[in-house]
């Protein structure tokens, strides 16, 4: 056992350590979802009036409403940018360093998610310390609460990522990634606007947004964050993840030939 | 073959085209092999497969005495690979980078510091052990993968076109030392190269082209009285122009 846990800490130092080296990107993903809480939310705050659905006890602000979904978004966006660093580290080598040592493939892919996840988990409470700041409270304990759920939904995502690298041929392929994964499972989701909303505009959506795993990541982390537990997100997202890791797993089989290049 | 290494009839396509062909032979314990062949013979292929990146249905593999197909987690255990493409952290100092590598080997604490300085000692680098990778020329850098290497005490190493893109004088100072790490180690040790004088006449020499072994035995036996480069250029050019004259 030994072996697999300093693996793992080694792995997820590195990610630690490469990302004191990119403090720049660390800004950068902080200011993505600030700019939708603190720009964005203020101007649909009057065009929306939500009502008191679950975990909420009373009305509440558009802000608040969606502080959960960008966690979420942070997640999602530092899964697939992770995704993106595993398929240049694939052309550069440092991915062959890894995959060779004498550990389970299954088990260094896993330490590399949870490394990244790791890191977006700081950069999450971070947001939410900023969007304190400025009046957008949780619950204390939610605080709390929210940082398993944070976990599982980082995972998902990376696993996604992870998933998506290894059939990604090549380095330029990956603005279609930000196109058909990142905008549509942002935008057909719980981030922006609760289930309820979606439908009177129409049903259809509504069902594309409610199988939206990132929804119940969303709802999960909303939950967590009024110290409410909500099982069927969970069960939703433990599935994707089953789901996206099988996929990275495949992918990554060396039977498949993972690292085919030219040189 | 118990220890050393040993490839039995190994094959590989890239979609149609064959990138190796029925590829065998063995490197005896402590012997220093150079798989010598142009760019695109197939060598990375054949590294790529002994280091389980890929792997095939076709051939066998063992690395001291443990099958790859069967316990490859044992084999890998026991190489230390430097690859084409470099694969230092930048970012990182020498040590970091190699306690990362120890890491993923399963060595922590004051055993891996240990072995860090014992493989940094190896390769005369210890003195830069804090130096960021970054602020390294080409020579020390590969020195540093190689040192890297060697950390967890690997009984083969194995080293794909190692001194691609160095000065003269490095790659020379870096060849040379290799050859004594195997000759006073008892290490056995594939390397990799389309560069002729990289090879020394003792070398048990594998020549690989087009994705076959074109020869096999020690160098200075089978070059005889021509120079390495003239029977290596010889080997490799006569069976392209047999095709060109088929066609
Ligand atoms: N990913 C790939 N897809 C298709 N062909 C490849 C790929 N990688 C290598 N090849 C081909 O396989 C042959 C052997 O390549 P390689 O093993 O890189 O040779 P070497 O390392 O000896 O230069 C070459 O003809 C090369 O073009
Ligand atoms: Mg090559």
């Amino acid at each position: 056992m030994i072996p697999y846990l300093v693996a793992l800490r080694a792995i997820v130092l590195r990610e630690g350590l490469r990302f004191i080296h990119q403090r720049e990107r660390f800004v950068a993903a902080l200011v993505r979802p600030l700019v939708w809480l603190l720009v964005f939310a203020a101007g649909f705050r009057a065009a929306l009036g939500l009502s008191i659905i679950p975990p909420y006890a009373t009305y509440i602000t558009y802000e608040t409403y969606i502080v959960p979904g960008l966690c979420g978004m942070i997640l999602l966006f530092n899964g697939m940018q992770s995704s993106l660093s595993l398929v240049y580290d694939r052309e550069t080598g440092s991915m062959r360093l890894l995959l060779t040592a004498p550990l389970p493939r299954g088990w260094l892919l896993f330490c590399k998610l949870l490394g990244s996840t790791a890191i977006s988990i700081v950069q999450v409470y971070t947001f939410l310390a900023i969007a304190a700041l400025f009046g957008i409270e949780m619950n204390a304990w939610g605080y709390v609460a929210a940082l398993p759920a944070l976990v599982i939904s980082g995972l998902m995502l990376g696993a996604l990522g992870l998933a998506l690298s290894s059939f990604i041929k090549q380095l330029e392929n990956f603005a279609g990634v930000m196109n058909f994964v990142i905008f549509p499972m942002f935008f057909l989701s719980s981030a922006l606007y609760p289930l309820w909303k979606m439908a009177e505009s129409s049903p259809l959506l509504r069902d594309i947004c409610a199988f939206n795993p990132f929804t119940h990541a969303v709802e999960l982390i909303r939950f967590a964050l009024y110290m409410q537990f909500n099982g069927m997100a969970l069960l939703w997202v433990l599935l994707a993840t089953v789901l996206f890791m099988a996929c990275a797993l495949w992918g990554y089989d060396p039977a498949r030939g993972m690292v085919k290049r030219k040189g | 073959m118990i220890q050393g290494l040993s490839v039995d009839r190994v094959s590989y396509r890239y979609g149609d085209k064959v990138a190796l062909d029925a590829v065998s032979f063995d490197v005896a314990p402590g012997r220093f092999a150079a798989l010598l062949g142009p760019n695109g013979a197939g060598k990375s292929t054949l590294f790529s497969l002994l280091t389980r990146l890929f792997t095939t249905g076709d051939g066998r593999i063992s690395i001291a005495g443990q099958d790859m197909g069967r316990t490859p987690r044992a084999a890998l255990a026991r190489m230390g690979v430097v690859f084409q493409s470099p694969t230092l952290d930048l970012d990182l100092t020498i040590r970091q980078n190699l306690s990362y590598f120890a890491a993923l080997h399963g060595l922590s604490g004051r055993d891996a510091r240990r072995r860090i300085d014992a493989a940094l000692d190896r390769l005369e680098i210890r003195a830069r052990a804090g130096e960021k990778a970054r602020n390294l020329n080409g020579g020390h850098r590969r020195r540093t993968e190689i040192a890297r290497a060697l950390v967890h005490d690997p009984s083969v190493l194995l080293l794909d076109e190692p001194t691609v893109g160095l000065d003269a004088a490095a790659r020379q100072s870096i060849t040379e030392h290799v050859h004594r790490l195997c000759a006073e180690d008892n290490l056995t040790v594939l390397w990799a190269t389309h560069l002729t004088d990289e090879v020394y006449d003792d070398d048990q020499l594998v020549l690989l082209h087009q994705g076959r072994i074109l020869a096999g035995g020690t160098c200075a036996e089978l070059r005889g009285d021509k120079s390495l480069k003239d029977y290596f250029l010889d080997l490799t050019q006569m069976p392209r122009q047999s095709t060109e004259a088929a066609l």
